[in-house]
């Protein structure tokens, strides 16, 4: 079994309110797995039990066939699992590279270093991380400063400081131009590739999905209904009800990826 | 109805509409396109003058509504529908709506709740429960059922479709031609073109707070180059 | 029995007042999410013109009006002061509003003291109220039983106006996104002031009801205001009923504690606040603080870099200058500018959690006052040599700030500030009514340095080691990767989390850190005073190091010794004037309106608006 990530039967409920139902599934080495469904279908709370902002109420996780089942987000980051935020994280009152360095700096245990000027560590190879996302030439910016994509940007060059086997993205396009999107997704694409790394991402937007992802499961009421390639999800009439609707909202060729 | 003049705004230090004008006719749907960050929010605050714009004018019925507060602004008929949906999510359903009450308007529509329940059946199934309780979808539908709560002549929708399901983007497509047929102007910031071109008459292109284009969709269609370097993928 | 049952309903009236005051705070601050510090001057306000109103007005009627006439009073005057000195810093960052409030705090101690006098004035009996009613064959003042009527009167009046009216659906949402609120249509500028009126209002009649129990005096005011927090926090910020049953418990509990265990009353309320706040974190009705993504004002911070060459120069210049001071100036300055230093490592230390941490603690006092008496205590009860007394100062204190850390940092926001400053009043009331161990309101004196530091200048260079080395040591870790990961922790906790950085424990260790510096600066104090009093613990004590972290500028690190410098520089001027709060409180209100970026910060814009520095922005 080469599966990165692999859950069991992961369930959370809220209250009464049961937000993920036993969702099992597995993620190979150089995925790219989609998981889309409406809003309020459990994504989000599926995406915070893997990596550990919130704790699952049944269920298993396994990295690496390792499980890491409710440990903290710090310690499943060690692990190995990098992520970006469906509403961009980064520290506003740092630069560009400050960002990335602070990554690094967690990364080899510099934390607790009270006596270096931090801004000096690691700056090479923070400098590499923002060539590889494009972000290189706007390295001594102020984050607070810069535009919505540029900060998604950020976030991925933070997401892969530790050369993580795992990416966790949520809507990793929202609020981007098509275009921004394309380059953003083949820049991920690309990075998976070459890295040999896996990604599960959430996205609504369709072209997204179709274009760029593997395979695809859909959510809906906290269950998975329905998992595999753009086609078959496309035509799937229970996605369609749900979610797709008529199909008037995203471009009718799918691009072909297998 | 409402005329954009040459404003510019600004966002703590960053420069981000640039002597930006355009027009909303009476009854038109018009779609502000761009992506994210090149000011299509910016300049639905700096009509409500929830960002205060540093030059240029603002009327709306030919009146001038820079450095108005915002709530004389929603007053004189123009209601704004934010982006992030911004609804009360301690308040119940009925609450919320009571927020968006104004009295009736003369020359709009004079909504009522259950007028705006019939308009968006799932609302009203959830009427007791609080904001929290609802889905994205239904908190997008709430965000605008209070805003028409105050019979507004004038629309300002703000990236409804942003995160919502396909399918709430179809019902969301069906609301805003029935706001049409009653008379409504609507001004529409998007992205989604799929969206923007199944409702709007015609739309403004801005990048980085500048406007690129200006016209029906038939023309933008005629214009592949414009509309692959700022919207097609 | 009988006896447990009058205790009770005595607690019960004696929530009354507490309970009006408190669920006028929280009314404040769940909508303009203002914490209102000068409440207690206004409940201290409703006390004193309740009583001026009494003795114009006679009889039964005249009595009652009084208090309502108080009431409303008070009320306009919340008005005033939200139009005049809170509206026009709506727009500065949160906290820095904080800042006006404790000017208000001084300006209406002075006024009242011109107004009304010194003299503590004692509250005339109801008419009509004087005697006692026999319940289960013990005597109940007839007033009591009165007030155990007029306040569930009054809260569910209230209750009603919340949850039933449409104003109240306004207020709710205003309290949850002002903004938006006021783009349907709503001013939300008069929905401001007209609940600050009226939770102004209910401090005015909290303070007028209390009068036939109490009086007025001009301590009331910041008596009332540590009950008055703990009762909202128990409660949980903007909760009507939970502020009334914190009232209610806080208030039986008192009466008991007077009978049974007359030293602890103090302590007592703050223990219930800890143990309840342990298993309740937002009180008992009160819910989690979601930092509001709307509404927030003010520019980003900017990145820090370490200081130019420039700035190097200047700063070395100045520390040459402090180090020559004993060859030019006469020995009493020596004396003022070792207060400034201590004063101002206090300060830096609170800037460094303030600053660089996000952490608002509201009772940094704690750790300097605490300071302070460890080594005065280690010197009065063991006889410990001075330098070990100096050395384990620091050290108690910080110890201290990392058992108090630990519990507090379980909270967030408002919630966090509110506990930290209960703990201080916790440390204050021990101190306070421990008298045979601590001296009690006496205080302990001959805490003097050793011989070979007792001369003045000597006693001035080590003063100016501890508090230069201690600044540029707290300046140093900020630019250390520690620093670096207290503000990641400060500007994204989820990013920081995320990528391996355990931000708790580096909030803690942060708090420990600044409370054995402000320990540093208590000790460096006591021994250049020779004695200690509690209210080096006081909240007011806490509070000068707010007002001067924030007027000195949060987001710039050289803030904390900016505002140190200004404030007690003023404070010399001022102090010898009689009504020199009135000037101060002024000052920091004209200050907060005209530099809501505090002073460091609003001269650097102003330099880079007359382009002398380069903008750091881009």
């Amino acid at each position: 079994m080469n599966g990165v990530l692999k859950t069991q039967r992961l369930t959370k409920t809220f209250g009464g309110l049961i937000a993920v139902d036993n969702v099992s599934f597995e993620l190979q080495k150089g995925e790219l797995l989609a998981l889309i469904g409406p809003n309020g279908a459990g994504k989000s709370t599926c995406f915070n039990m893997l990596m550990g902002q919130l704790k699952a109420t049944s269920g298993k996780v396994y990295l690496a066939n390792e499980e890491i089942t409710g440990l903290a987000p710090r310690q499943v980051w060690r692990k190995g699992v990098g992520r970006t935020f469906q509403i961009t994280a980064t520290y506003s009152s740092m630069t560009v590279i400050e960002n990335v360095q602070m990554a690094l700096l967690s990364h080899y245990g510099d934390i607790l270093r009270f006596l270096p000027r931090a801004h000096l560590l690691h700056r090479d190879e923070a400098l590499n991380l923002l060539d590889l996302v494009g972000m290189v030439n706007q390295a001594d910016r102020h984050c607070a400063v810069l535009a919505y994509g540029d900060l998604k940007r950020i976030e991925l060059a933070i997401a892969l400081a530790h050369s993580p086997m795992l990416l966790l993205m949520d809507e990793p396009t929202a609020g981007m131009a098509p275009k921004e999107r394309v380059d953003l997704m083949e820049l991920t694409a690309k990075i998976v590739r070459d890295q040999g790394m896996s990604v599960l991402f959430t996205e609504h937007d369709m072209d997204v999905v179709f274009t760029h992802s593997h395979r695809i499961m859909v959510m809906n009421r906290g269950k998975l209904i329905a998992e595999g390639d753009a086609a078959e999800i496309r035509n799937n009439p229970l996605v369609q009800e749900v979610y797709l609707g008529g199909g008037t909202l995203f471009t009718s060729e799918v691009a072909s990826h297998a | 109805m409402l005329k954009v003049n040459a404003i510019n705004s600004f966002y703590g230090k960053a420069h981000v509409l640039r002597n930006l004008s355009f027009n909303v006719p009476k009854g038109h749907v018009v779609a502000l396109l761009g992506r994210n960050g090149a000011g299509k929010s910016t300049t639905m605050k700096s009509i409500m003058q929830l960002v205060r714009p540093s030059s240029g004018e603002i009327t709306f019925k030919d009146e001038d509504i820079v450095r108005l507060p915002s709530h004389q602004i929603a007053r004189l008929g123009l209601g704004y529908v934010p982006e992030d949906r911004r609804i009360f999510t301690d308040l119940t359903v009925i609450e919320n709506l009571l927020v968006g009450w104004q009295s009736p308007r003369e020359g709009a529509v004079t909504w009522t709740q259950e007028m705006l329940f019939d308009l968006f059946p799932n609302l009203a199934e959830r009427r007791n429960n609080r904001g929290k309780a609802l889905s994205g979808g239904e908190q997008q539908m709430l965000t605008i059922a209070r805003t028409l709560m105050g019979n507004p002549s004038f629309v300002l929708l703000d990236e409804p479709s942003e995160g919502v399901a396909p399918v709430i983007i179809e019902q969301m497509i069906k609301v805003i031609g029935q706001l049409k047929s009653e008379g409504l102007t609507v001004l529409l910031s998007e992205q989604n073109l799929h969206f923007a071109q199944a409702v709007a008459d015609s739309t403004v292109i801005i990048e980085s707070g500048v406007k690129m284009f200006d016209g029906t969709l038939e023309t933008l269609n005629s214009k592949p180059e414009i509309r692959d370097a700022y919207l097609a993928a | 029995m009988e006896f447990f049952v009058a205790q009770i309903i005595t607690g019960l009236a004696n929530a009354s007042s507490l309970f009006l005051v408190a669920c006028g705070l929280s009314l404040i601050f769940g909508v303009t999410r203002i914490v209102n510090f000068a409440h207690g001057s206004l409940y201290m306000l409703g006390a004193y013109i309740g009583y001026t109103f009494m003795q114009v007005l006679p009889g039964g009627l005249g009595f009652w009006s009084s208090i309502l006439l108080a009431g409303l009073s008070v009320g306009v005057i919340g008005v005033l002061v939200e139009m005049l000195v809170l509206r026009p810093v709506y727009k500065a960052p949160e906290l820095f509003q904080l800042v006006a409030t404790f000017g208000v705090i001084l300006v209406i101690q002075d006024i009242a003291l011109i107004v009304f006098g010194p003299e503590d004035l004692l509250g005339p009996r109801a008419p009509g109220l004087r005697g006692v009613i026999r319940v289960m064959g013990e005597p109940i003042p007839k007033y009591d039983i009165t007030l155990l009527v007029i306040t569930p009167i009054v809260a569910l009046t209230l209750w009603y106006l919340i949850t039933q009216t449409r104003v109240g659906v306004l207020v709710r949402a205003a309290t949850q996104d002002r903004e938006m609120v006021s783009a349907l249509g709503v001013n939300q500028a008069w929905l401001f002031t007209g609940v600050f009126g009226l939770g102004s209002a209910l401090a005015g009649l909290g303070g007028a009801l209390q009068l036939p129990k109490g009086g007025a005096d001009l301590l009331m005011d910041f008596h009332i205001l540590a009950p008055v927090f703990v009762v909202v926090v128990i409660g949980g910020m903007g909760s009507l009923p939970g502020a009334y049953l914190a009232a209610v418990i806080i208030s039986v509990l008192n009466v008991f504690a007077v009978t049974y265990l007359p030293q602890s009353t103090l302590v007592l309320m703050f223990i219930v606040m800890i143990v309840v706040l342990t298993i309740r974190p937002y009180g008992l009705f009160g819910r989690e603080e979601v930092a509001g993504e709307h509404g927030q004002v003010g520019e980003p911070e900017r990145p820090i870099k370490p200081a130019s060459a420039r700035m190097q120069l200047l700063a070395s210049g100045l520390i040459l200058l402090l180090a020559m001071m004993p060859f030019y100036t006469a020995s009493f300055s020596l004396v003022f500018t070792t207060d400034v230093l201590i004063f101002c490592l206090f300060a830096a230390s609170l800037h460094f959690l303030l600053g660089l941490g996000g952490l608002v603690s509201f009772g940094h006092a704690a750790y300097y006052g605490g300071g302070a008496y460890v080594a005065a205590l280690l010197v009065t009860h063991v006889n410990t040599p001075m330098e070990l007394a100096f050395l384990l100062a620091p050290l108690g204190a910080g110890i201290a700030a990392l058992a108090i850390g630990w519990v507090c940092l379980r909270l967030t926001g408002v919630y966090f500030a509110m506990l930290t400053l209960a703990f201080a009043q916790l440390l204050w009331s021990l101190v306070f009514q421990w008298g045979e161990v601590t001296g009690g309101d006496d205080g302990l004196v001959n805490i003097w340095p050793s011989e070979w530091l007792k001369p003045t200048i000597i006693y001035y260079y080590l003063t100016l080691l501890f508090c230069v080395g201690g600044i540029l040591l707290l300046r140093h870790i900020a630019h250390s990767p520690f620093g670096y990961a207290l503000r990641a922790a400060r500007d994204s906790q989820r990013q920081a989390e995320s990528t391996g950085i355990d931000t708790r424990k580096i909030q803690l260790l942060a708090f420990g850190f600044a409370g054995f510096m402000g320990g540093l600066a208590g000790a460096l104090f006591v021994f250049s005073k020779g004695s200690v009093f509690p209210n080096e613990l006081e909240i007011a004590r806490s509070f000068d190091a707010l007002i001067v972290v924030f007027l000195g500028g949060v987001k710039t690190l050289a803030g904390g010794v900016a505002g140190g410098v200004f404030f007690k520089g003023i404070e010399d001027i001022l102090i010898k004037f009689e009504y020199w709060r009135l000037v101060m409180g002024l000052l920091i209100i004209f200050v907060v309106i005209l530099a809501p970026e505090g002073i460091v910060g609003s001269l650097r814009k102003g330099a880079e608006r007359l382009n002398l520095i380069k903008s750091r922005h881009m």
